[in-house]
């Protein structure tokens, strides 16, 4: 495909935004995803197409099983693509790499492993070149982003899920992947935790502004954090439904997002799709 | 004070927490609430075990009284009221040329343990003279290029412990080094767990004994012209293939059942095959490998005593068949007095793998 394609696609698609970069870093084209099962197949996402800018921040709601979950991990190279194909930056994906970094649901730390091992195992593998102590820098440097400077030697197991899933943020950081994948990384948590730890994400992601897609349940989350939530029609057959751009002002604060003359009206945007 | 704290601690761990309870309470620390706890893991196992040697003790006297009287009533019936009588108070006088063959009483066990003890304090007493006595000798021999003299007197009990835990020791070690790997690369591929399974559903069931035949046979041959004993080598290579099944299949499970979530983060993160294997396979399933283990080390254990019996290779197997051969007096004492060691050994086996287990391993609850 030529670049001249690529970028009247994107025009199509994205129309006048205000969005300072207008580079394409993910495609979904003509996304297809078919199970089989006993009774033939069973088509979960069909016909889906997405783009995703450079250093945006896009949140995926939906209901439950209509193929967020899967189209992430089709993303993430986990979950083989039954059709149309999946690029980042005009490359078309071939498997799961560090390009593209996951923060699961569940943390999914190895609870064998301090903290700093976990972060250490990522950074090991994409600075292979740098000196022990340079990876153990930046290592550290993500656990001190998300307030775990005094849990460096602490093994995984003897975390608390809210503080696990911090680790779970610093190793996606850490490794400096090209797309951020979030599958609703606070869904197990309280609600206090889930505020505090929103804020720790949009802190570091505003410095790192590394494009990101979250699936989340939540709508106040999705407009909290988002450039653009995208909404997805419910299975089979899933596909986007429709797309609501966030025009808050960034860097934001919960107070001045819940402030905003337009917030009640994202809500009620949402929460009509999701009811409808 | 800080070397009985970690005391304590160890003890704990090791799941003997009842040494410490019991050191409170000579100290005078023990609490009101540890009160009801020491009554309940010190009083009531101690009088279970009182209640235990009671039984015994008065079984053991019914059974030997039985005993005594049908022999009594035997000579009556082939020799006359003049035999049975002299028969009669021959037993009465506890004379042990006339005693009743039957279970032995605890205080006679006890009798025996002590009797146990003391030969071997003759045996090493006996030992360390001949040592001093071939010393010169010795060395002159090795100056000389020759093999030097050694001691082949009688071997104690004590010394037939020693043994057996060398053998099982070897036999476990083998299995480990078999099992652990193998089950590794079954558990990573399906196609060898497939194409193993039934390799592993027909051996895991074989006998001790067969396996000690079949090593039998082949060690027998593979060592052909040696005159080295191959006692050993046939019992250890049995104890481990008998009991190497456990950690096999534990290993295999505990591999091909590694949390999909850490699989996920190996793969995103493109860990290599051999940073896939040792830093996230083998630490997650090193619960299972050491449950496989402990089973592992316990079979390995009870079967030995079995196949140093067959293999006549020296230890506590070989001593109690000896001691059911001899038929002394006190030899059933003697094999009631190896089954309580085998058993004590067998209790500390477990807890020394438990301990190990706790410290190697990141689930501490899992530990059981």
């Amino acid at each position: 495909m030529s670049i001249i394609t690529e970028k009247t696609i994107t025009k199509e698609v994205l129309g006048s935004s205000s969005f300072p970069s207008n580079e394409v870093m993910l495609d979904l084209k003509k996304l297809k995803k078919v199970y089989p099962t006993p009774k033939g197949d069973y088509v979960v996402l069909e016909d889906l197409d997405l783009q995703i800018r450079k250093e945006e921040f896009v949140t995926i709601i939906g209901h439950s099983g209509c193929g967020k979950t899967t189209m992430l991990s089709m993303i993430a190279g986990l979950n083989p693509i039954s059709g149309g194909n999946i690029a980042v930056l005009g490359k078309n994906i071939s498997g799961p790499g560090p390009d593209r970094g996951v923060i699961f649901q569940a943390p999914s730390l190895m609870p064998w492993m301090t903290s700093l091992e976990n972060v250490m195992l990522g950074v090991n593998q994409v600075f292979p070149h740098g000196t022990k102590s340079q990876r153990t820098d930046i290592a550290k440097y993500y656990l001190q982003k998300v307030g775990l400077e005094d849990s460096f030697h602490k093994k995984a197991a003897e975390l608390s899920q809210g503080m696990q899933q911090r680790v779970g943020i610093a190793r996606a950081f850490a490794i400096k992947p090209k797309v951020l994948l979030l599958d609703e990384p606070f869904g197990m948590l309280d609600s206090l935790t889930r505020g505090e730890l929103q804020d720790i994400l949009i802190e570091i992601w505003n410095k790192e502004k590394i494009t990101a897609v979250m699936i989340t349940h939540d709508v106040d989350e999705a407009i909290f954090l988002a450039d653009r939530v995208v909404m997805m029609t419910s299975g089979p057959r899933a596909k986007i439904g429709d797309i609501l751009d966030i025009n808050f002002e960034r860097p934001r604060t919960r107070k001045s997002v819940l402030e905003h003359d337009d917030y009640y009206a994202y809500r009620k945007h949402l929460i009509d799709f999701l009811e409808h | 004070m800080k070397a009985s704290i970690t005391l304590g601690k160890v003890s704990k761990f090791m799941g003997l927490g009842i040494f410490e309870t019991l050191k409170n309470l000579f100290t005078g620390k023990l609490e009101k609430d540890e009160m009801q706890s020491f009554l309940r893991k010190t009083v009531v196992p101690l009088a279970s075990i009182l209640l235990f040697l009671g039984l015994w003790h008065l079984g053991a006297k019914s059974l030997y009284n039985t005993e005594a009287e049908f022999k009594i009533e035997k000579a009556l019936q082939d020799q006359g009221q003049a035999a049975a009588d002299a028969l009669k108070t021959c037993i009465a006088s506890g004379d042990s040329s006339c005693q009743p063959n039957t279970l032995p009483s605890p205080s006679q066990v006890w009798e025996s343990f002590q009797s146990l003890l003391r030969d071997h304090n003759i045996i090493s007493a006996d030992k360390l003279a001949f040592k001093e006595k071939t010393a010169a000798l010795n060395e002159k021999r090795i100056a000389a290029g020759k093999d030097p003299i050694v001691y082949t007197g009688r071997p104690s009990f004590v010394d037939q412990i020693y043994r057996s835990l060398q053998t099982v020791f070897a036999g476990f070690f083998l299995a480990l080094v078999i099992a652990v790997p193998l089950g590794i690369f079954i558990g990573l591929s399906p196609t060898l767990k497939s194409s193993f399974n039934w390799f592993i559903q027909i051996f895991k069931p074989v006998s001790p004994v067969v396996w000690y035949l079949l090593v039998f046979m082949i060690v027998k041959t593979v060592l052909i012209g040696s005159t080295d004993d191959s006692s050993f080598t046939i019992s250890f290579i049995s104890v481990g293939l008998c009991s190497m099944w456990a950690t096999l299949v534990n290993t295999a499970m505990g591999v091909s059942s590694v949390d999909k979530d850490y699989i996920n983060v190996a793969k995103v993160l493109k860990l290599g095959t051999f940073q896939k294997i040792f830093k996230v396979v083998l630490p997650s399933s090193l619960p299972l490998i050491f449950t496989g283990l402990k089973i592992t080390l316990s079979v390995a254990w009870m079967v030995l005593i079995a196949i140093e019996l067959l293999a006549q290779s020296p230890g506590l197997g070989l001593f109690v068949w000896e001691e059911f051969q001899n038929g002394a007096n006190d030899s059933n004492a003697k094999i009631i007095v190896a089954m309580f060691i085998i058993g004590i050994i067998g209790f500390l086996l477990d807890r020394l793998m438990l301990t190990i287990q706790n410290w190697v391993s990141f689930d501490k609850q899992d530990a059981i």
